[in-house]
């Protein structure tokens, strides 16, 4: 079953005369691993917006998890999962509090909280820390319970925005790992990253480039394209002819 | 000479009934003039290091010192001589670039104008923008005029915490050039980073975890010192290739390296039975295989 659970055509969204995401065309398919890269300031954070039900397009079409980010937002927040490492949890409540709280916003109800948070617990053995506030965590535990918070819902798509920074090669890696279980059971994975290594953990990766989206193809095949065993080098050459600054 | 001379150096923080340790006895040496890389995860007691070493922390226990002046009981002299750029944006947000480096000029008695060509280098990618506020600067350009304003009194030593973090590879690139040219000036420069690839930039790094220092070496010691050889496995799917690689005979250790496995093992490859679909490569052993080991080590 190849469904296509984020479609875009065209996607644009200009500030004034500032055209931050120009016509970007892709789609991804469900249970896809999707690295989303650029610069800083290439547009990211403005097209994951959109495709998030956040910002409104000034042009073109999308739709995520079937609904339209023009006219469906809602249904598509309701849809969603999202973590990023500068937003996830909440530090001064406890991991227990920080479940409630999420499956509450999503609409699960209590049964339903109680029953897939403790299981969630058990398998992130984090059962003892169920009443510690999320502060005194450390981060590589934080960053785990943050994601599998997000997906709490089991959500068609989950967007993750910078996930990984800061942490150390092993906590990262157990991070992907857990991505690649999310993927298995179907949830698509829709990522961005500063750490080109983790581009190569992707099914597929586009590189945006001053608002447009340069490169949309396998990590190997982005690769042969440019003539090179590296990601970064081919990453590197195309976000280099960036005209705009941040 | 040594610039940086740290011995046993030991920091705790209490908060009510919880203890953390953030530093254990740290031990360790920079030369005069060297590149040198902290490298190790959040939380593994660098920003305690960083500000012992810059004196706005005291330590528990031991004696660090900076071009010959300790870090406590000389603190007002080696002031003048460090440049410290926090791993947070710490400038001044309601004031321009201008006004910002004009601040940091000032109180350390200089003038901003007389030290400008210190870092004109730097300086001349974000002057067009001298008139803006530093709070509405980009990412990249906040990271220049706070490496401007760390470096705007002529300091001898540098501290860095993590000034890559969260910044994309072209800019990453070219801060670790701007480094470079740095150090060609002959400052000592002491930086912290998560990321295992700008550690192979540096002279020497210390690999730092739970608040100890694991190994100090050249990146290229770092690398010859790891006693294991390491396959690159290709597979179907790393979710599958990780599972299958589980309970391999001679396969001590395996994870997500790039678009392959990476499969650690203890005895000679030929003797090993791959499982089916599993097709393996001898590859070197990088930096970050070598990390990724020595924490595990450490952990155990």
């Amino acid at each position: 079953m190849t469904e296509d659970v984020i479609q875009a055509e065209g996607l644009t969204r200009r500030f004034g005369d500032f055209t931050a995401v120009d016509a970007i065309s892709l789609s991804v398919a469900r249970g896809e691993i999707f690295g989303f890269l650029g610069a800083n300031g290439a547009g990211k954070t403005t097209a994951m917006r959109m495709f998030c039900g956040l910002l409104k397009p000034s042009a073109g079409k999308a739709r995520v998890a079937g609904y339209d980010v023009w006219t469906e937002t809602e249904a598509i927040k309701r849809s969603i999962g999202y973590m990023s490492q500068r937003f996830s949890l909440y530090d001064d409540l406890s991991v227990v509090e920080n479940i409630r709280f999420y499956a509450g916003i999503y609409g699960l109800g209590r049964a339903e909280v109680r029953e897939r948070g403790d299981r969630m617990l058990e398998e992130l053995g984090l059962t003892a820390e169920r009443k510690a506030l999320v502060r005194s965590l450390p981060p590589g535990w934080k960053q785990r319970l943050a994601f599998s918070v997000a997906i709490l819902h089991e959500p068609g798509i989950v967007f993750l925005d910078e996930p990984t920074g800061g942490v150390d090669p092993i906590t990262r890696r157990e991070f992907w790992k857990m991505i690649y279980r999310a993927a298995d059971r179907g949830i698509t994975v829709f990522v961005t990253t500063h750490y080109m290594d983790e581009a190569e953990y992707c099914d597929r990766v586009s590189i945006m480039v001053d608002g447009r989206i340069e490169a949309l193809d396998t990590p190997a095949g982005l690769k042969r394209e440019h003539d090179t065993d590296s990601i970064n080098e081919v990453f590197l050459r195309l976000a280099r002819q960036a005209r705009r600054t941040e | 000479m040594d610039a940086i001379t740290i011995r046993d150096v030991s920091k705790a923080y209490a908060a009510g009934k919880a203890r953390t340790e953030a530093l254990r006895g740290v031990s360790l040496d920079v030369a005069d003039g060297e590149l040198f890389g902290l490298i190790g995860p959040d939380g593994a007691g660098k920003t305690s290091l960083f500000r012992i070493l810059t004196t706005l922390l005291l330590p528990d226990a031991g004696h660090a010192s900076v071009n010959g002046l300790d870090v406590v009981k000389d603190y007002r002299r080696l002031r003048t001589q460090l440049g410290y750029m926090p791993g947070r944006f710490s400038l001044y947000t309601d004031l321009t670039v201008e006004e910002n480096l004009a601040f940091f000029a000032s109180i350390f008695d200089t003038d901003m104008r007389e030290n400008l060509h210190l870092v004109q280098d730097i300086y001349t990618q974000i002057e067009p923008f001298r008139r803006f506020r530093a709070g509405n600067l980009s990412g990249g350009m906040k990271q220049k005029l706070a490496l401007c304003c760390a470096l705007i009194h002529r300091p001898r030593t540098l501290f860095l915490d993590e000034p890559t973090t969260g910044v994309d590879a072209v800019s990453r690139k070219e801060f670790w050039e701007m480094l470079k040219r740095l150090k060609a000036q002959g400052l000592t420069i002491v930086v912290s980073t998560p990321y295992m690839d700008e550690a192979s930039l540096c002279d020497r790094v210390a690999l730092i975890q739970q608040g100890r220092i694991l190994r100090v070496d050249t990146p290229e010691g770092v690398r010859r010192g790891y006693g294991r050889r390491v396959m690159a496995v290709k597979g179907p799917g790393m979710l599958r290739t990780l599972e299958r690689l589980e309970g391999v005979d001679g396969v001590v250790d395996a994870y997500p390296f790039g678009e392959r496995v990476h499969a650690v093992v203890a005895v000679d490859p030929d003797r090993i039975v791959w499982p089916e679909e599993l097709e393996a490569v001898e590859v070197t052993p990088d930096i970050e295989d070598c990390f990724i080991s020595l924490m595990k080590e450490s952990h155990d």
